[in-house]
């Protein structure tokens, strides 16, 4: 679909939403930043940036995290902002974590019983999946200048073998690594304050062990790698799939999705697949080692429901097909996540 | 939550669903001329097929046009101006979320709100009473979109009674009468209709029995679900090649020959029918509700005296004139026939009511993907 043509004058909320505006927004804005690098740099657009060093590869990756609420079904956000950086860099390979910075910015009157139990999450988020902070920054603002908390981390990590974004060929298959929308729905129904929560749980954890399984399993078949946050698995597979210039045909009945995530999206009238995920990741696995990465998934706690929901197709490159099981449509390429501040 | 297995098991079969493509396939070929033209008139029916993606799976023979069956886009400019006009004079206009967005001669109720109107949006006839119970001191004017099911509600809440300080401001459809402008339209080569199953299940498929017969094309009334979809155009196809003018009912699980007694009888003790523009695509008699004289001092039309002339101080952007939201309604284009779609007009910004209501082509379209053609796509 073509971009409508009008530049951007103001920041709008859906600038920040993962979609097709904050691309452009970044586009437009902060792509001149980018130079060269030996690697993966900012022009890019991947999940972090990849630096050749010898034989390995320097990843690193930066996220700044303002949910609101700041303590949600399933998790906060402490734990959020270390597992938004070990996901980050676990998907461009990097699964061991070698540290990762924390920087605070707290609003004037935060509690302190608050700012407790978001360390001892970020702790606990820290021991699941190895990493360790080492460094980090304190601001504070007065009240009123800022929504209670804004957590900004980062992290390092070496890895012999980089994945990008972009490496899906016609063939492979796309493993999804469980439920799908987990995250968003949670945060949705609870801001909109729907009495339908159930067991509707935010998805926020560390991937990295689940992603070193799947790589020890398919080696150079895995591909291509992303972290469904914001956008969705839509999202992802959208910038997958134009970055590799294939199509990619989604099988609907194959897609993980709670029950209580698909209720709560028909009664809000929103795709789980545009929904925001905090611990999932999607990845693309040549075609023969495709069931064996499933496998070795299906045998980490966090992947007992992963599943191939589609295959990478040489026609209409770009494009998101989803078969229904009735026919087939393509995936509009949103604009944005459907709510602010989920992440 | 109702039972999840029941309506998935028998409604959402893609087993059954390809099996009905078959048969489908099989009718049209044996109509003996391509295309079969057929329309369905409500933005439930392209909602459906949009989101499952049964354009796919049609036979390349079988056009399935889009009719008049969004309310919001037929809504006509002038009555979008007397909702405008009164927020502007300082009265409290509630109305459905699409409404607000829905642009008037000169101005949408989104922008008169933003020059100091007050309008409220609601999700029921019963939230636009509750208001006016919590504003005793204002005038709230319930800004009424929707078809004959709709407008059940309206009438239900009427009869019930309302706050001295409440009226309705009707911009109510009906939509039969509709279908007999769109049937003789020259340009349009329909065969047969898809009747709306939700609109049916109050008038009963009795209602479309003389239209059937006067423009000598069968009627099949249909469901949501795919296969209701599905079995439908099945029928519908059939009686088109065995020259059978008749009304189908394909949806006797929620629809019966009848309708709904209590509320055809609620309805017409409220509204009477008169004619109106549908934007975009007619005059059509007898296409309007209108809260019948008994009902004056409840209408806003009357209560109020309203001036909409002043209304016309802006022209419509350059934009909106080259939308084709009234084709479109008419069943004559598609929204990808439309220069602006997807491009200048898209669901954030939409130049049209088609792409402003969720009922809307535009919209649906957007929303699912748009039409490419994905027949041939495989793995």
């Amino acid at each position: 679909m073509t971009r409508a043509a009008a530049p951007i004058e103001r920041v709008g909320l859906k600038h920040g939403a993962g979609g097709r505006a904050m691309r452009t927004l970044i586009e437009e804005i902060f792509l001149p930043l980018g130079g060269p690098v030996d690697g993966i740099g900012l022009a890019a657009l991947d999940d972090g940036a990849a630096i050749r060093l010898g034989d390995r590869w320097l990843v690193l990756t930066t996220d700044s995290h303002v949910v609101q609420p700041i303590f949600f079904p399933g998790g906060d956000i402490g734990r959020l902002a270390v597992c938004g950086t070990v996901n980050d860099l676990a998907v461009m390979g990097a699964t061991e974590p070698l540290g990762l910075t924390c920087a605070v910015v707290v609003e004037e009157g935060f509690p302190r019983s608050d700012l407790e139990r978001i360390r001892d999450s970020m702790r606990q988020a820290c021991e699941e999946s190895g990493a360790t902070i080492v460094t980090g920054d304190t601001k504070v603002m007065g009240k009123g200048e800022l929504d209670g908390i804004v957590l900004n981390t980062a992290g390092v990590a070496l890895t012999r073998r980089m994945v990008t974004d972009s490496g899906l060929r016609p063939g492979d298959r796309i493993i999804v690594t469980g439920t799908i929308g987990d995250h968003g729905m949670a945060i949705m129904t609870r801001r909109r304050d729907l009495k339908l929560e159930g067991d509707l749980r935010s998805d926020v954890a560390p991937v990295n062990g689940l992603v070193r399984a799947a790589l020890a399993a398919g080696g150079e078949d895995v591909v291509a790698m992303k972290d469904p946050t914001r956008g969705g698995v839509a999202s992802t597979l959208h910038e997958m799939a134009g970055k590799a210039r294939v199509g990619i045909l989604l099988e609907e009945a194959a897609l993980p999705v709670n029950p209580e995530v698909r209720a709560a999206g028909e009664i809000l009238g929103i795709d789980p697949l545009v929904v925001a995920n905090e611990g999932k990741a999607v990845i693309g696995v040549r075609p023969a080692s495709a069931d064996k990465v499933l496998a070795a998934i299906r045998e980490h706690p966090l992947g007992r429901r992963a599943a191939i929901v589609g295959t990478a197709i040489a026609q209409r490159p770009g494009n998101v097909i989803l078969d229904t099981g009735f026919g087939k449509r393509l995936i509009a390429e949103i604009e944005g996540e459907p709510l602010p501040r989920i992440c | 939550m109702a039972d999840p297995g029941l309506d998935e098991l028998k409604f959402r079969d893609p087993a059954r669903a390809r099996a009905l493509s078959a048969a489908l396939a099989r009718e049209v070929a044996a109509v003996g001329h391509e295309p079969v033209s057929v329309m369905h008139v409500c933005g439930s029916h392209e909602q459906s097929i949009a989101r499952f993606g049964l354009r796919a799976v049609f036979p390349p023979g079988l056009q399935v046009v889009m009719g008049p069956g969004c309310p919001v886009c037929v809504t006509d400019l002038p009555e979008v101006d007397e909702a405008v006009a009164l927020a502007l004079a300082g009265h409290r206009v509630a109305t459905y979320g699409d409404m607000v967005k829905v642009p008037g001669s000169a101005r949408s109720l989104a922008d008169a709100e933003a020059e100091g109107g007050k309008v409220d949006v609601v999700y029921s006839v019963q939230q636009a009473v509750e208001l006016a119970r919590t504003h005793p001191g204002e005038e709230v004017v319930f800004f009424a979109s929707g078809f004959e099911t709709t407008a059940v509600a309206t009438a239900a809440v009427l009869l019930n009674g309302v706050p001295g300080n409440f009226s309705v401001l009707s911009a109510h459809k009906y939509v039969p009468p509709a279908m007999e402008v769109v049937a003789e339209m020259p340009g349009s080569h329909i065969e047969g209709f898809l009747a709306a199953g939700h609109a049916a299940a109050i008038t009963g498929s009795a209602v479309f029995e003389p239209f059937a017969a006067k423009h000598r094309v069968p009627v099949v009334v249909a469901g949501f679900e795919p296969l209701d979809v599905l079995a439908a155009l099945l029928k519908l196809v059939e009686l088109i090649r065995g020259k059978r003018a008749e009304v189908a009912n394909m949806y006797p699980r929620v629809v019966t020959r009848e309708g709904n007694r209590p509320a055809q009888e609620k309805l017409w003790r409220v509204f009477q029918l008169v004619g109106g523009r549908w934007r975009g695509i007619a005059h059509i008699p007898d296409g309007n509700l209108r809260l019948r004289d008994e009902w004056a001092h409840l209408d806003a039309r009357r209560r109020f005296s309203l001036d909409i002339s002043g209304l016309h101080d802006r022209a419509p952007s350059g934009l909106a004139q080259r939308c084709i939201c009234g084709e479109i309604m008419a069943g004559l284009k598609q929204p990808s026939d439309c220069e602006l779609f997807g491009r200048e007009c898209l669901p954030d910004s939409p130049v049209g009511a088609c792409m402003v209501s969720s009922e809307g082509s535009c919209k649906i379209w957007h929303t699912y993907g748009g039409l490419p053609d994905l027949r041939e796509v495989r793995r």
